[in-house]
Protein backbone atom coordinates (compact mmCIF):
# COMPACT_ATOMS: atom_id res chain seq x y z
CA UNK A 1 0.00 0.00 0.00
CA UNK A 2 1.57 3.36 -1.19
CA UNK A 3 1.03 6.11 1.54
CA UNK A 4 -2.44 7.58 2.33
CA UNK A 5 -4.04 10.99 2.21
CA UNK A 6 -5.07 10.95 6.06
CA UNK A 7 -2.88 12.12 8.74
CA UNK A 8 -3.24 10.89 12.28
CA UNK A 9 -6.24 11.85 14.30
CA UNK A 10 -7.03 16.10 15.60
CA UNK A 11 -9.67 15.93 18.01
CA UNK A 12 -9.95 19.54 18.08
CA UNK A 13 -10.00 20.05 14.17
CA UNK A 14 -12.26 17.25 14.16
CA UNK A 15 -14.90 18.50 16.50
CA UNK A 16 -14.67 21.85 14.71
CA UNK A 17 -15.78 20.12 11.68
CA UNK A 18 -18.11 18.72 13.19
CA UNK A 19 -20.03 21.78 14.87
CA UNK A 20 -19.65 23.45 11.50
CA UNK A 21 -21.78 20.32 9.89
CA UNK A 22 -23.88 20.48 12.68
CA UNK A 23 -24.48 24.79 12.77
CA UNK A 24 -25.65 24.06 8.72
CA UNK A 25 -27.88 21.32 9.84
CA UNK A 26 -29.58 24.10 12.21
CA UNK A 27 -29.80 26.72 9.46
CA UNK A 28 -31.01 23.44 7.11
CA UNK A 29 -33.62 22.15 9.13
CA UNK A 30 -35.44 25.05 10.20
CA UNK A 31 -38.65 23.40 10.98
CA UNK A 32 -36.99 21.86 13.71
CA UNK A 33 -34.68 24.79 15.21
CA UNK A 34 -37.70 27.46 14.74
CA UNK A 35 -40.65 24.74 16.65
CA UNK A 36 -37.37 24.37 19.51
CA UNK A 37 -37.58 28.35 20.13
CA UNK A 38 -41.69 28.20 19.91
CA UNK A 39 -41.96 25.99 22.48
CA UNK A 40 -40.69 27.56 25.67
CA UNK A 41 -42.28 30.85 23.53
CA UNK A 42 -45.37 29.37 23.53
CA UNK A 43 -45.05 28.38 26.97
CA UNK A 44 -44.01 31.95 28.38
CA UNK A 45 -47.26 33.30 26.67
CA UNK A 46 -49.47 30.54 27.70
CA UNK A 47 -48.69 31.38 31.60
CA UNK A 48 -47.89 34.92 31.38
CA UNK A 49 -51.48 35.54 29.86
CA UNK A 50 -54.12 32.84 30.10
CA UNK A 51 -52.75 31.82 33.61
CA UNK A 52 -51.07 35.14 34.66
CA UNK A 53 -53.53 37.40 36.09
CA UNK A 54 -54.50 34.39 38.51
CA UNK A 55 -51.33 33.59 39.49
CA UNK A 56 -49.45 36.80 39.84
CA UNK A 57 -51.63 37.49 42.91
CA UNK A 58 -50.76 33.73 44.71
CA UNK A 59 -46.97 34.51 44.59
CA UNK A 60 -45.28 35.93 47.59
CA UNK A 61 -44.99 39.40 47.61
CA UNK A 62 -46.59 38.99 43.59
CA UNK A 63 -49.47 41.47 42.00
CA UNK A 64 -49.82 40.85 38.29
CA UNK A 65 -48.91 39.46 35.19
CA UNK A 66 -45.34 41.22 35.47
CA UNK A 67 -44.56 39.43 38.14
CA UNK A 68 -45.61 36.25 37.52
CA UNK A 69 -43.35 36.63 34.16
CA UNK A 70 -40.57 37.31 37.03
CA UNK A 71 -41.44 34.46 38.87
CA UNK A 72 -41.34 32.17 35.77
CA UNK A 73 -38.76 33.58 33.88
CA UNK A 74 -35.84 30.89 35.03
CA UNK A 75 -38.50 27.86 34.68
CA UNK A 76 -38.93 29.54 30.66
CA UNK A 77 -34.79 28.99 30.70
CA UNK A 78 -34.71 25.86 32.17
CA UNK A 79 -37.45 24.60 29.43
CA UNK A 80 -35.50 25.84 26.78
CA UNK A 81 -32.37 24.53 27.10
CA UNK A 82 -34.41 21.42 27.28
CA UNK A 83 -36.39 21.79 24.56
CA UNK A 84 -32.92 22.52 22.94
CA UNK A 85 -31.54 19.08 24.18
CA UNK A 86 -34.77 17.05 23.08
CA UNK A 87 -33.53 17.75 19.83
CA UNK A 88 -30.10 16.27 19.83
CA UNK A 89 -31.67 12.77 21.19
CA UNK A 90 -33.30 13.10 17.57
CA UNK A 91 -30.56 14.30 15.59
CA UNK A 92 -28.25 11.64 16.81
CA UNK A 93 -30.43 9.00 16.67
CA UNK A 94 -30.89 10.15 13.07
CA UNK A 95 -27.16 9.97 12.34
CA UNK A 96 -26.64 6.89 13.56
CA UNK A 97 -29.85 5.59 11.96
CA UNK A 98 -28.92 6.81 8.43
CA UNK A 99 -25.56 4.97 8.78
CA UNK A 100 -22.88 8.49 8.76
CA UNK A 101 -22.16 7.63 11.85
CA UNK A 102 -21.13 4.11 11.00
CA UNK A 103 -19.02 5.94 8.12
CA UNK A 104 -17.52 8.44 10.69
CA UNK A 105 -16.47 5.27 12.60
CA UNK A 106 -14.73 4.02 9.74
CA UNK A 107 -12.77 6.78 9.17
CA UNK A 108 -9.13 7.58 11.31
CA UNK A 109 -11.00 10.42 13.23
CA UNK A 110 -11.00 11.70 16.44
CA UNK A 111 -14.21 9.38 17.34
CA UNK A 112 -14.92 12.18 20.40
CA UNK A 113 -15.33 14.39 17.78
CA UNK A 114 -18.41 13.20 16.25
CA UNK A 115 -20.38 14.08 19.54
CA UNK A 116 -18.31 16.71 21.03
CA UNK A 117 -19.29 18.13 17.75
CA UNK A 118 -23.19 17.75 18.19
CA UNK A 119 -22.48 18.81 22.02
CA UNK A 120 -21.17 22.55 21.10
CA UNK A 121 -23.61 22.46 18.46
CA UNK A 122 -26.18 22.11 20.70
CA UNK A 123 -24.99 24.98 23.12
CA UNK A 124 -24.69 27.24 20.13
CA UNK A 125 -28.44 26.66 19.38
CA UNK A 126 -29.25 27.22 23.41
CA UNK A 127 -27.35 30.50 23.33
CA UNK A 128 -29.55 31.52 20.21
CA UNK A 129 -32.70 30.39 21.40
CA UNK A 130 -32.27 31.75 24.89
CA UNK A 131 -31.30 35.03 23.32
CA UNK A 132 -34.63 34.95 21.49
CA UNK A 133 -36.71 34.10 24.65
CA UNK A 134 -35.02 36.84 26.51
CA UNK A 135 -35.37 39.48 23.26
CA UNK A 136 -39.53 38.21 24.22
CA UNK A 137 -39.79 38.22 27.62
CA UNK A 138 -38.48 41.84 27.31
CA UNK A 139 -41.06 43.01 24.61
CA UNK A 140 -43.80 41.33 27.48
CA UNK A 141 -42.18 43.56 30.22
CA UNK A 142 -40.05 41.58 31.91
CA UNK A 143 -37.10 43.62 34.10
CA UNK A 144 -34.71 41.39 35.89
CA UNK A 145 -33.49 43.45 39.19
CA UNK A 146 -29.77 41.20 38.67
CA UNK A 147 -26.65 42.40 39.05
CA UNK A 148 -24.19 42.18 36.60
CA UNK A 149 -22.46 39.59 38.60
CA UNK A 150 -25.61 37.62 38.76
CA UNK A 151 -26.21 37.73 35.26
CA UNK A 152 -22.59 36.13 35.07
CA UNK A 153 -24.12 33.63 37.36
CA UNK A 154 -26.79 32.96 35.32
CA UNK A 155 -24.91 32.45 32.35
CA UNK A 156 -22.52 30.01 33.73
CA UNK A 157 -25.14 27.90 35.26
CA UNK A 158 -27.33 28.28 31.96
CA UNK A 159 -23.64 26.89 30.04
CA UNK A 160 -23.57 24.05 32.82
CA UNK A 161 -26.63 22.51 32.72
CA UNK A 162 -27.08 22.88 28.62
CA UNK A 163 -23.81 20.89 28.58
CA UNK A 164 -24.78 18.09 31.26
CA UNK A 165 -28.62 17.92 29.36
CA UNK A 166 -27.10 17.37 26.44
CA UNK A 167 -24.65 14.81 27.46
CA UNK A 168 -27.80 13.18 28.54
CA UNK A 169 -29.73 13.35 25.36
CA UNK A 170 -26.65 12.24 23.49
CA UNK A 171 -26.92 9.40 25.53
CA UNK A 172 -30.36 9.04 25.33
CA UNK A 173 -30.21 9.27 21.61
CA UNK A 174 -27.42 6.59 21.39
CA UNK A 175 -29.31 4.16 23.51
CA UNK A 176 -32.76 4.42 21.13
CA UNK A 177 -33.54 1.80 18.92
CA UNK A 178 -34.18 4.42 16.25
CA UNK A 179 -34.69 8.05 15.44
CA UNK A 180 -38.28 7.71 16.05
CA UNK A 181 -38.54 6.27 19.44
CA UNK A 182 -35.69 9.20 20.03
CA UNK A 183 -37.86 11.44 19.58
CA UNK A 184 -40.29 10.66 22.53
CA UNK A 185 -37.42 9.23 25.05
CA UNK A 186 -36.40 12.06 26.43
CA UNK A 187 -40.16 13.83 26.86
CA UNK A 188 -39.72 13.65 30.77
CA UNK A 189 -37.47 16.58 30.93
CA UNK A 190 -40.11 18.70 29.45
CA UNK A 191 -42.40 17.65 31.66
CA UNK A 192 -40.25 18.12 35.24
CA UNK A 193 -39.94 22.17 35.12
CA UNK A 194 -43.64 22.23 35.97
CA UNK A 195 -43.45 19.21 39.07
CA UNK A 196 -40.60 21.73 40.42
CA UNK A 197 -40.69 25.42 42.51
CA UNK A 198 -40.61 27.05 38.58
CA UNK A 199 -44.45 27.77 37.80
CA UNK A 200 -45.48 27.82 41.53
CA UNK A 201 -44.10 27.83 44.90
CA UNK A 202 -43.75 24.43 46.34
CA UNK A 203 -45.30 25.05 49.08
CA UNK A 204 -48.75 25.01 47.38
CA UNK A 205 -48.70 21.31 46.60
CA UNK A 206 -49.84 18.58 48.21
CA UNK A 207 -46.91 16.32 50.19
CA UNK A 208 -45.73 13.93 48.08
CA UNK A 209 -45.90 15.93 45.02
CA UNK A 210 -44.05 18.68 47.39
CA UNK A 211 -41.23 16.38 48.46
CA UNK A 212 -40.81 15.31 44.97
CA UNK A 213 -40.80 19.06 43.80
CA UNK A 214 -38.63 20.09 46.31
CA UNK A 215 -35.97 17.36 45.64
CA UNK A 216 -35.53 17.30 42.25
CA UNK A 217 -32.67 18.49 40.23
CA UNK A 218 -34.72 21.23 38.58
CA UNK A 219 -35.85 22.89 41.69
CA UNK A 220 -32.28 24.39 42.79
CA UNK A 221 -31.16 25.55 39.41
CA UNK A 222 -34.50 27.01 38.93
CA UNK A 223 -33.75 28.65 42.42
CA UNK A 224 -30.58 29.96 42.04
CA UNK A 225 -31.25 31.37 38.46
CA UNK A 226 -34.39 33.33 39.98
CA UNK A 227 -32.36 34.61 42.92
CA UNK A 228 -29.66 35.62 40.86
CA UNK A 229 -31.85 37.35 38.14
CA UNK A 230 -33.76 38.72 40.87
CA UNK A 231 -31.11 40.15 42.69
CA UNK A 232 -30.88 37.87 45.44
CA UNK A 233 -28.15 35.35 47.00
CA UNK A 234 -29.35 31.50 46.32
CA UNK A 235 -27.31 30.43 49.31
CA UNK A 236 -26.77 26.74 49.19
CA UNK A 237 -29.10 26.27 46.25
CA UNK A 238 -26.26 27.04 43.85
CA UNK A 239 -24.10 24.52 45.47
CA UNK A 240 -26.91 22.27 44.93
CA UNK A 241 -27.42 22.65 41.24
CA UNK A 242 -23.61 23.04 40.35
CA UNK A 243 -23.80 19.71 42.02
CA UNK A 244 -26.84 18.09 40.15
CA UNK A 245 -24.88 19.84 36.95
CA UNK A 246 -21.98 17.75 37.74
CA UNK A 247 -23.52 14.47 38.22
CA UNK A 248 -25.50 14.11 35.71
CA UNK A 249 -23.44 15.12 33.46
CA UNK A 250 -20.31 12.85 34.25
CA UNK A 251 -22.44 10.26 34.52
CA UNK A 252 -23.96 10.79 31.04
CA UNK A 253 -20.95 11.64 29.17
CA UNK A 254 -19.47 8.26 30.74
CA UNK A 255 -22.73 6.58 29.53
CA UNK A 256 -22.53 8.53 26.00
CA UNK A 257 -18.94 7.49 25.61
CA UNK A 258 -19.38 3.75 26.31
CA UNK A 259 -22.49 3.62 23.99
CA UNK A 260 -20.64 5.53 21.50
CA UNK A 261 -17.60 2.90 21.39
CA UNK A 262 -19.89 -0.43 21.41
CA UNK A 263 -19.62 -2.29 18.71
CA UNK A 264 -22.36 -1.88 16.17
CA UNK A 265 -23.96 -5.15 15.22
CA UNK A 266 -26.01 -4.23 12.33
CA UNK B 1 9.98 -5.17 1.34
CA UNK B 2 6.97 -6.83 0.21
CA UNK B 3 3.71 -5.92 0.05
CA UNK B 4 0.89 -6.98 2.58
CA UNK B 5 -1.85 -8.48 1.16
CA UNK B 6 -4.99 -6.43 1.27
CA UNK B 7 -6.99 -8.46 3.12
CA UNK B 8 -6.21 -11.56 5.23
CA UNK B 9 -8.51 -13.48 7.36
CA UNK B 10 -8.10 -16.66 9.07
CA UNK B 11 -11.01 -19.08 10.43
CA UNK B 12 -13.19 -15.99 11.31
CA UNK B 13 -16.35 -16.61 13.21
CA UNK B 14 -18.91 -14.32 14.46
CA UNK B 15 -22.47 -15.04 16.36
CA UNK B 16 -25.69 -12.91 17.09
CA UNK B 17 -27.66 -14.64 19.92
CA UNK B 18 -27.98 -18.02 18.98
CA UNK B 19 -27.25 -17.43 14.94
CA UNK B 20 -23.91 -18.48 14.22
CA UNK B 21 -23.21 -16.23 11.20
CA UNK B 22 -19.74 -16.44 10.28
CA UNK B 23 -17.90 -20.06 11.07
CA UNK B 24 -14.78 -20.45 9.94
CA UNK B 25 -13.91 -17.97 7.20
CA UNK B 26 -10.89 -17.83 5.43
CA UNK B 27 -10.13 -15.93 2.68
CA UNK B 28 -7.28 -13.90 0.87
CA UNK B 29 -7.64 -11.00 -1.25
CA UNK B 30 -3.93 -9.65 -3.33
CA UNK B 31 -3.32 -5.81 -3.21
CA UNK B 32 -4.68 -4.50 -6.52
CA UNK B 33 -7.25 -7.08 -7.23
CA UNK B 34 -11.23 -7.52 -6.93
CA UNK B 35 -12.62 -9.88 -4.89
CA UNK B 36 -16.46 -10.38 -4.59
CA UNK B 37 -18.04 -12.19 -1.89
CA UNK B 38 -20.96 -13.46 -3.34
CA UNK B 39 -24.15 -14.75 -1.04
CA UNK B 40 -28.04 -14.66 -1.01
CA UNK B 41 -29.55 -12.09 2.19
CA UNK B 42 -27.99 -13.62 5.68
CA UNK B 43 -25.35 -15.40 4.62
CA UNK B 44 -23.20 -13.24 6.40
CA UNK B 45 -21.63 -10.28 3.58
CA UNK B 46 -22.28 -7.43 5.43
CA UNK B 47 -20.29 -8.99 8.68
CA UNK B 48 -17.83 -9.77 6.98
CA UNK B 49 -17.66 -6.15 5.29
CA UNK B 50 -18.30 -4.54 9.19
CA UNK B 51 -15.81 -6.76 10.77
CA UNK B 52 -12.72 -5.73 7.99
CA UNK B 53 -14.00 -2.31 8.44
CA UNK B 54 -13.79 -2.17 12.60
CA UNK B 55 -17.00 -1.56 13.23
CA UNK B 56 -17.60 -5.01 15.02
CA UNK B 57 -15.01 -7.42 16.71
CA UNK B 58 -14.94 -11.05 15.76
CA UNK B 59 -16.13 -13.82 18.13
CA UNK B 60 -12.86 -15.64 17.00
CA UNK B 61 -10.40 -16.05 14.10
CA UNK B 62 -7.96 -13.83 12.70
CA UNK B 63 -8.23 -10.25 10.25
CA UNK B 64 -6.03 -8.49 8.53
CA UNK B 65 -6.23 -5.72 6.40
CA UNK B 66 -3.57 -3.61 4.53
CA UNK B 67 -1.17 -5.68 6.63
CA UNK B 68 -2.62 -4.39 10.18
CA UNK B 69 -4.76 -6.79 12.32
CA UNK B 70 -8.51 -5.30 12.30
CA UNK B 71 -8.98 -5.92 16.25
CA UNK B 72 -5.51 -4.51 17.76
CA UNK B 73 -4.64 -1.53 15.02
CA UNK B 74 -7.94 -0.37 14.33
CA UNK B 75 -6.50 2.99 13.47
CA UNK B 76 -4.15 2.14 10.83
CA UNK B 77 -6.62 -0.51 9.53
CA UNK B 78 -8.97 3.03 8.86
CA UNK B 79 -6.40 5.25 7.75
CA UNK B 80 -6.19 2.52 4.60
CA UNK B 81 -9.17 2.26 3.74
CA UNK B 82 -12.80 3.58 2.53
CA UNK B 83 -16.00 2.07 3.02
CA UNK B 84 -19.45 2.43 0.96
CA UNK B 85 -22.15 0.63 2.62
CA UNK B 86 -25.63 -1.10 2.04
CA UNK B 87 -27.22 1.79 2.90
CA UNK B 88 -26.16 5.42 1.34
CA UNK B 89 -24.27 7.10 4.70
CA UNK B 90 -24.81 10.79 3.19
CA UNK B 91 -25.75 13.73 4.93
CA UNK B 92 -29.21 14.63 3.04
CA UNK B 93 -29.49 18.51 4.49
CA UNK B 94 -26.47 19.22 3.51
CA UNK B 95 -25.45 19.32 -0.54
CA UNK B 96 -23.15 17.16 -2.70
CA UNK B 97 -21.10 19.22 -2.39
CA UNK B 98 -20.84 19.82 1.09
CA UNK B 99 -20.82 16.08 1.78
CA UNK B 100 -17.92 16.30 -0.15
CA UNK B 101 -15.95 18.73 1.43
CA UNK B 102 -17.16 17.52 5.11
CA UNK B 103 -15.03 14.27 3.67
CA UNK B 104 -12.04 16.25 3.00
CA UNK B 105 -12.16 18.46 6.28
CA UNK B 106 -12.25 15.06 8.03
CA UNK B 107 -9.18 13.74 6.00
CA UNK B 108 -7.38 16.86 6.91
CA UNK B 109 -7.05 18.24 3.13
CA UNK B 110 -5.92 21.91 2.75
CA UNK B 111 -8.58 24.18 1.63
CA UNK B 112 -6.71 24.80 -1.95
CA UNK B 113 -6.86 20.74 -2.45
CA UNK B 114 -9.74 20.04 -0.72
CA UNK B 115 -11.37 22.50 -3.53
CA UNK B 116 -9.54 20.54 -6.19
CA UNK B 117 -10.12 17.10 -5.14
CA UNK B 118 -14.30 17.71 -4.33
CA UNK B 119 -14.48 19.47 -8.06
CA UNK B 120 -12.63 16.37 -9.72
CA UNK B 121 -14.69 13.80 -7.60
CA UNK B 122 -18.24 15.96 -9.00
CA UNK B 123 -16.96 15.96 -12.46
CA UNK B 124 -16.05 12.36 -12.28
CA UNK B 125 -19.12 11.29 -11.06
CA UNK B 126 -20.98 13.65 -12.97
CA UNK B 127 -22.58 14.87 -10.05
CA UNK B 128 -21.54 18.46 -11.37
CA UNK B 129 -24.74 19.50 -12.23
CA UNK B 130 -26.57 18.32 -9.08
CA UNK B 131 -23.57 19.35 -6.50
CA UNK B 132 -25.41 22.60 -5.03
CA UNK B 133 -28.62 20.71 -4.35
CA UNK B 134 -29.75 19.07 -1.34
CA UNK B 135 -28.63 15.68 -1.00
CA UNK B 136 -32.15 14.77 -0.20
CA UNK B 137 -33.56 15.37 -3.61
CA UNK B 138 -31.00 13.22 -5.15
CA UNK B 139 -32.18 9.90 -7.10
CA UNK B 140 -31.08 6.46 -5.89
CA UNK B 141 -28.55 6.56 -8.28
CA UNK B 142 -27.16 9.59 -7.39
CA UNK B 143 -27.18 8.72 -4.02
CA UNK B 144 -24.89 6.18 -4.35
CA UNK B 145 -22.25 8.07 -6.41
CA UNK B 146 -22.27 10.44 -3.80
CA UNK B 147 -21.66 7.88 -1.12
CA UNK B 148 -18.52 6.43 -3.30
CA UNK B 149 -17.30 9.84 -4.07
CA UNK B 150 -17.06 10.41 -0.21
CA UNK B 151 -15.29 7.23 0.06
CA UNK B 152 -13.33 8.41 -2.47
CA UNK B 153 -12.01 11.75 -1.21
CA UNK B 154 -9.10 10.25 1.00
CA UNK B 155 -7.89 8.00 -1.86
CA UNK B 156 -8.13 5.07 0.11
CA UNK B 157 -5.77 1.80 -1.82
CA UNK B 158 -8.40 -0.54 -0.34
CA UNK B 159 -12.13 -0.02 -0.64
CA UNK B 160 -14.87 -2.07 0.33
CA UNK B 161 -18.36 -1.94 -1.40
CA UNK B 162 -20.97 -3.79 0.56
CA UNK B 163 -23.81 -4.50 -2.29
CA UNK B 164 -22.69 -1.15 -4.20
CA UNK B 165 -25.84 -1.78 -6.81
CA UNK B 166 -28.60 -3.34 -4.44
CA UNK B 167 -31.88 -1.53 -5.47
CA UNK B 168 -30.23 0.15 -8.69
CA UNK B 169 -32.19 0.53 -11.81
CA UNK B 170 -29.85 -1.06 -14.38
CA UNK B 171 -28.64 1.91 -16.24
CA UNK B 172 -27.59 3.00 -12.76
CA UNK B 173 -25.90 0.06 -12.18
CA UNK B 174 -23.85 -0.03 -15.36
CA UNK B 175 -23.06 3.35 -14.26
CA UNK B 176 -21.49 2.53 -10.98
CA UNK B 177 -19.86 -0.72 -12.41
CA UNK B 178 -18.01 1.90 -14.70
CA UNK B 179 -16.69 3.78 -11.92
CA UNK B 180 -15.62 1.14 -10.15
CA UNK B 181 -13.48 -0.31 -13.23
CA UNK B 182 -11.89 3.37 -13.25
CA UNK B 183 -10.94 2.66 -9.53
CA UNK B 184 -9.49 -0.38 -10.34
CA UNK B 185 -7.24 0.68 -13.17
CA UNK B 186 -6.03 3.12 -10.88
CA UNK B 187 -4.56 0.13 -8.73
CA UNK B 188 -7.12 0.47 -6.02
CA UNK B 189 -7.82 -3.09 -4.76
CA UNK B 190 -11.63 -3.97 -4.14
CA UNK B 191 -13.60 -5.61 -1.55
CA UNK B 192 -17.26 -6.19 -2.99
CA UNK B 193 -19.83 -8.09 -1.91
CA UNK B 194 -22.81 -9.20 -4.07
CA UNK B 195 -26.09 -10.91 -4.39
CA UNK B 196 -25.27 -10.83 -8.33
CA UNK B 197 -23.56 -13.36 -10.26
CA UNK B 198 -23.49 -11.22 -12.98
CA UNK B 199 -22.01 -8.12 -11.06
CA UNK B 200 -19.70 -10.48 -9.43
CA UNK B 201 -18.33 -11.65 -13.49
CA UNK B 202 -18.24 -8.21 -14.20
CA UNK B 203 -15.89 -6.78 -11.70
CA UNK B 204 -14.67 -9.19 -10.17
CA UNK B 205 -11.28 -10.94 -10.63
CA UNK B 206 -11.39 -13.80 -7.81
CA UNK B 207 -14.78 -14.84 -6.21
CA UNK B 208 -15.61 -16.55 -2.91
CA UNK B 209 -19.28 -18.26 -2.62
CA UNK B 210 -20.50 -17.64 0.81
CA UNK B 211 -23.06 -19.65 2.34
CA UNK B 212 -24.08 -20.37 6.24
CA UNK B 213 -20.96 -18.54 7.17
CA UNK B 214 -18.09 -20.57 4.88
CA UNK B 215 -16.77 -20.22 1.31
CA UNK B 216 -18.07 -23.06 -0.11
CA UNK B 217 -16.64 -21.98 -3.38
CA UNK B 218 -13.54 -19.85 -4.70
CA UNK B 219 -12.19 -19.18 -7.78
CA UNK B 220 -12.14 -16.77 -11.03
CA UNK B 221 -15.68 -16.20 -12.40
CA UNK B 222 -15.25 -18.08 -14.97
CA UNK B 223 -14.21 -21.48 -13.33
CA UNK B 224 -17.31 -21.09 -10.70
CA UNK B 225 -19.35 -20.87 -13.72
CA UNK B 226 -17.76 -24.04 -15.07
CA UNK B 227 -19.56 -25.33 -12.03
CA UNK B 228 -22.51 -24.41 -12.52
CA UNK B 229 -24.86 -25.69 -15.52
CA UNK B 230 -25.07 -23.25 -18.34
CA UNK B 231 -28.20 -20.91 -19.11
CA UNK B 232 -31.06 -22.80 -20.58
CA UNK B 233 -34.58 -21.81 -22.39
CA UNK B 234 -37.83 -22.49 -21.06
CA UNK B 235 -40.88 -22.67 -22.62
CA UNK B 236 -44.37 -23.11 -21.26
CA UNK B 237 -46.86 -24.48 -23.79
CA UNK B 238 -50.78 -24.00 -23.98
CA UNK B 239 -51.46 -27.64 -23.77
CA UNK B 240 -50.21 -31.90 -23.41
CA UNK B 241 -50.05 -32.36 -26.79
CA UNK B 242 -48.15 -29.30 -27.71
CA UNK B 243 -45.81 -29.87 -25.05
CA UNK B 244 -44.93 -33.23 -26.10
CA UNK B 245 -44.80 -32.51 -30.10
CA UNK B 246 -42.09 -30.43 -29.26
CA UNK B 247 -40.32 -32.38 -26.77
CA UNK B 248 -40.26 -34.93 -29.31
CA UNK B 249 -38.84 -32.74 -32.03
CA UNK B 250 -35.69 -31.23 -29.83
CA UNK B 251 -33.07 -32.56 -28.56
CA UNK B 252 -31.50 -32.51 -24.89
CA UNK B 253 -34.67 -31.38 -23.60
CA UNK B 254 -36.25 -31.08 -20.53
CA UNK B 255 -40.14 -32.19 -20.31
CA UNK B 256 -41.90 -31.01 -16.94
CA UNK B 257 -45.56 -31.94 -17.63
CA UNK B 258 -47.33 -30.54 -14.91
CA UNK B 259 -46.27 -27.32 -15.57
CA UNK B 260 -46.21 -27.80 -19.38
CA UNK B 261 -42.64 -26.95 -19.46
CA UNK B 262 -39.81 -27.76 -21.66
CA UNK B 263 -36.46 -26.73 -20.33
CA UNK B 264 -33.52 -26.43 -23.20
CA UNK B 265 -29.80 -26.00 -22.63
CA UNK B 266 -28.22 -22.90 -24.22
CA UNK B 267 -24.76 -21.58 -23.92
CA UNK B 268 -25.47 -18.13 -25.90
CA UNK B 269 -25.27 -19.37 -29.35
CA UNK B 270 -27.33 -17.64 -31.91
CA UNK B 271 -27.09 -20.23 -34.19
CA UNK B 272 -29.20 -22.75 -31.49
CA UNK B 273 -31.44 -20.31 -30.77
CA UNK B 274 -32.85 -19.59 -34.33
CA UNK B 275 -32.88 -23.52 -34.90
CA UNK B 276 -35.42 -23.83 -31.76
CA UNK B 277 -37.21 -20.87 -32.54
CA UNK B 278 -38.20 -23.06 -36.41
CA UNK B 279 -38.59 -26.39 -34.17
CA UNK B 280 -41.48 -24.65 -32.74
CA UNK B 281 -45.66 -24.04 -33.37
CA UNK B 282 -46.12 -20.59 -31.98
CA UNK B 283 -50.03 -21.41 -31.56
CA UNK B 284 -48.96 -23.59 -28.85
CA UNK B 285 -46.16 -21.66 -27.14
CA UNK B 286 -47.11 -19.90 -24.00
CA UNK B 287 -44.10 -18.32 -23.13
CA UNK B 288 -40.32 -18.09 -24.24
CA UNK B 289 -37.97 -17.46 -22.32
CA UNK B 290 -33.88 -17.28 -22.24
CA UNK B 291 -32.30 -17.92 -18.83
CA UNK B 292 -28.76 -16.93 -18.09
CA UNK B 293 -27.20 -18.62 -14.57
CA UNK B 294 -27.84 -16.36 -11.60
CA UNK B 295 -26.93 -16.74 -8.26
CA UNK B 296 -29.59 -19.97 -7.64
CA UNK B 297 -28.21 -21.57 -10.29
CA UNK B 298 -24.97 -21.35 -8.30
CA UNK B 299 -26.03 -22.36 -4.81
CA UNK B 300 -28.03 -24.97 -6.52
CA UNK B 301 -25.10 -26.51 -8.47
CA UNK B 302 -22.65 -26.13 -5.03
CA UNK B 303 -24.88 -26.64 -1.99
CA UNK B 304 -27.29 -29.27 -3.51
CA UNK B 305 -29.98 -26.80 -2.48
CA UNK B 306 -31.50 -23.62 -3.98
CA UNK B 307 -31.14 -20.14 -2.25
CA UNK B 308 -33.03 -20.26 1.03
CA UNK B 309 -32.65 -17.69 3.68
CA UNK B 310 -29.90 -18.91 6.26
CA UNK B 311 -31.95 -16.47 8.76
CA UNK B 312 -35.33 -15.65 9.61
CA UNK B 313 -34.78 -11.84 8.41
CA UNK B 314 -32.79 -10.25 5.93
CA UNK B 315 -30.22 -9.52 8.81
CA UNK B 316 -29.16 -10.54 11.70
CA UNK B 317 -30.89 -8.18 14.89
CA UNK B 318 -28.54 -5.71 16.18
CA UNK B 319 -27.64 -7.07 20.47
CA UNK B 320 -27.81 -4.03 21.96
Amino acid sequence: MTAVALTSPRPVRDSWTMLRRNLRQMVRYRSLTLMLIAQPLAFMLLFVYVFGGTMGPGIRGGDGRGDYLRFIMPAIVVMTIASVSLSTTYTIALDTEKGIVDRFRTMPIARSAVLAGRVLGAVVQTVVALVVVLAVALLLGYRSGGTILGWLGVTGLVLLMTLSLTWLTVGLGLAAPNAETASNTPLPLMFLPFLSSGFVPTGSMPVGLRWFAEHQPFTPMIDTLRAWMGGASPGSDAWWAVGWCLLIGVLSFWWARRLFARPQAT
Amino acid sequence: MSIPTAVEVSELAMSYGDVDVLRGLDLTVPTGTVYALLGPNGAGKTTVVRILSTLVPADSGRAAVAGFDVARDAGDVRRSIGVTGQFSAIDELLTGRENLRLMADLAHLRSAESARRVASLLARFDLDDAADRRASTYSGGMKRRLDLAMTLVSRPRLVFLDEPTTGLDPRSRRELWRLVRELVADGVTIFLTTQYLEEADELADRVGVLHQGRLVAEGTPSELKRLVPGGRVEITFTSPSGLAAAAGRVRNAGVDEAALLLTVPYEGDFACLQSLVTELDGASVVSFEVRTPDLDDVFLALTGHAVRPVLPTEKPEAVR
